[in-house]
């Protein structure tokens, strides 16, 4: 498994590709489609990502010593969002994951989403996310 | 008639750009843009006289109480309130609800009931379930029918000799329908019990007079009717503000202050403690001012004319719900497409310069009532403009292939 960063540099080449803002919701929208899903038992009320103006549920399991997310979202612009991150993040290490930098997602033209009084959460998620990875980091140790 | 183009020169907001696409203002529910007086009024209270008012002797300080004065007799005016002392400045739409239902336990007893409708915002809600709790009262339910009005029958079984308080708004501000209210209000005084009726989203919009519908009181929002944010009104029958208590204690709501015993000031000073927002006041002064140069007469009519437009419009989208599609409503459109999240639909067209608003509009039951997780709610205001919405409407299906 490569890198967070190589990831994350990967998604923003990708998004490189495309000079629209459109091209850019478009691919995301898709990138929402290859999102793992969540095991429908765990689709809870408790699992709901707070701050969200769509319903966003993650789950993360830790398998080995790396951290697999899965989720979904009944908002397809905040599926994509989510699958983004999740594509960097799952399958990585905790403390990988506690110290990766979000940086990329100013750099995929997504900078609108990162501000903490949007409605998405993107914010709430990059948090959860982090959450759990501390969570099973401190089991680890 | 309205000259659009004359309108639209006077709200400098109105020019601008997002997202490199013109703005299209479509959310004035939330709260609506200022045209040029009422920004030139601010700047000029703070520029050339602001001062403390009421208490001052010096000039600046008497011609500060002057102008606030004066701008309370022409809110005053404008909603047909008999007396200046009985149109209190607060600070908003949520302060002036709070204002009566903290009070209200001098109306509402224990095991009374209060009636509030399916349709209301949060914050004509929730100070009311807390008057319940702290006064030992039940709180009732007016459902809502699925075309978005009122259950008038349902109202009907629910009101008894034990209902106290009637809280309605004037317009739903999820769905924008107007609410019959002066038959609301008639009912609720056969029983004896006092009506409140929010008038965030009538304001503004529509003629309002407090004594043909005989509330008892009756709350508006400067912000949007074209004031600036954190000042409101709060209107009540004189008795009743006497009997009311008041909201909270400090400078100017007082007569004669010892440690033994405060007496209170009279009206309206009794219920506007410390200084109050005199520069917001001035403005809804001066925002009041325009809106009768424009003549709401004028303004009713022509926001009808873009209602009856847009929806027209809107239904051309395959898939389109329209909640609260009535003939009486106010020009607020709230709507789904398909299955598609509103929150997804909003993204997509603010891209395009349009500003509409997504979510549950502070009103969930509401949207549990539908079983919809909220809804994309465009409303208009007599700046807007057809052409605006045949952009929305294109901008809508833009998003709807997109997301589909």
């Amino acid at each position: 498994m490569a890198q967070i960063q190589e990831i994350q540099e990967e998604i923003v080449d990708e998004f490189n590709l495309f000079d629209d803002w459109m091209q850019r919701y478009e691919y995301m929208i898709d990138l929402g489609k290859s999102l793992p899903v969540i095991d429908e038992q765990y689709k809870t009320d408790d699992r709901i990502i707070k701050g969200c103006q769509s319903k966003v549920w993650v789950h993360a399991e830790l398998a080995g010593d790396k951290v697999q997310f899965t989720a979904d979202s009944d908002a397809i612009i905040t599926k994509g969002i989510i699958a983004i991150l999740i594509r960097a993040w799952s399958g990585q290490r905790p403390q990988d994951i506690i110290e990766a930098n979000t940086d990329f997602i100013d750099e995929i033209g997504l900078k609108e989403h990162l501000s903490p009084t949007r409605a998405n959460g993107l914010v709430s998620m990059i948090k959860q996310l982090k959450m759990y990875a501390l969570a099973f980091q401190s089991q680890i140790n | 008639m309205l000259d659009i183009a004359k309108v639209r020169a006077q709200f400098p907001i109105l020019k601008r750009e997002v997202n490199g696409k013109p703005l299209v203002y479509f959310d004035n529910a939330a709260t609506s843009q200022k045209p040029q007086v009422v920004i030139d009024a601010i700047v000029d209270y703070y520029s050339n006289y602001n001062a403390n008012i009421h208490r001052g002797v010096h000039a600046l300080s008497q011609e500060a109480t002057d102008v606030y004065e004066a701008a309370r007799e022409n809110v005053r005016a404008f909603f047909n309130i008999p007396l200046a002392k009985q149109t209190l400045f607060t600070s908003g739409n949520t302060h002036s609800i709070n204002a009566v239902a903290s009070g209200a336990h001098v109306f509402v007893k224990e095991g009374d009931e209060v009636i509030v409708s399916a349709v209301e915002h949060h914050s004509n809600i929730v100070p009311w379930q807390m008057l319940c709790e702290r006064v030992g009262a039940h709180l009732k339910v007016i459902p809502v029918l699925d075309n978005g009005t009122l259950d008038m029958d349902a109202y009907q079984q629910l009101l008894n000799d034990k209902t106290a308080f009637v809280v309605v708004n004037h317009v739903s501000n999820a769905l924008g329908v107007t609410n019959p209210v002066a038959e609301i209000i008639k009912r609720a005084h056969a029983v004896n019990a006092l009506v409140l009726i929010d008038g965030a989203q009538s304001c503004g919009h529509m003629k309002v007079d407090v004594q043909a519908l005989d509330a008892d009181f009756y709350t508006m929002s400067g912000h949007k009717m074209c004031g600036p944010t954190g000042i409101g009104i709060l209107y009540g029958k004189e008795h009743l503000l006497n009997e009311l208590p008041p909201y909270q204690g400090g400078g100017e709501m007082i007569d004669q202050v010892s440690f033994e015993k405060t007496t209170y000031a009279g009206l309206p000073h009794k219920f506007e403690a410390g200084t109050p927002n005199i520069c917001g006041g001035i403005a809804l002064g001066a925002a009041v001012d325009y809106l009768n140069e424009v003549g709401m007469d004028n303004i009713a009519a022509y926001e009808h004319e873009l209602l009856v437009y847009g929806t027209e419009q809107l239904k051309k989208i395959d898939g389109i719900t329209i909640y609260g599609d009535v003939p009486d409503k106010a020009a607020v459109i709230s709507f789904n497409v398909s299955s598609i999240h509103p929150y997804d639909i909003g993204t997509i067209v603010d891209k395009l310069g349009i500003a509409v608003r997504t979510g549950h509009h502070c009103a969930q039951p509401v949207m549990t009532r539908f079983n919809i997780p909220g809804t994309v709610r465009a409303s208009f205001a007599f700046y807007n403009t057809k052409e605006e919405i045949d952009v929305m409407v294109q901008a809508m299906q833009r998003a709807v292939m997109m997301l589909s």
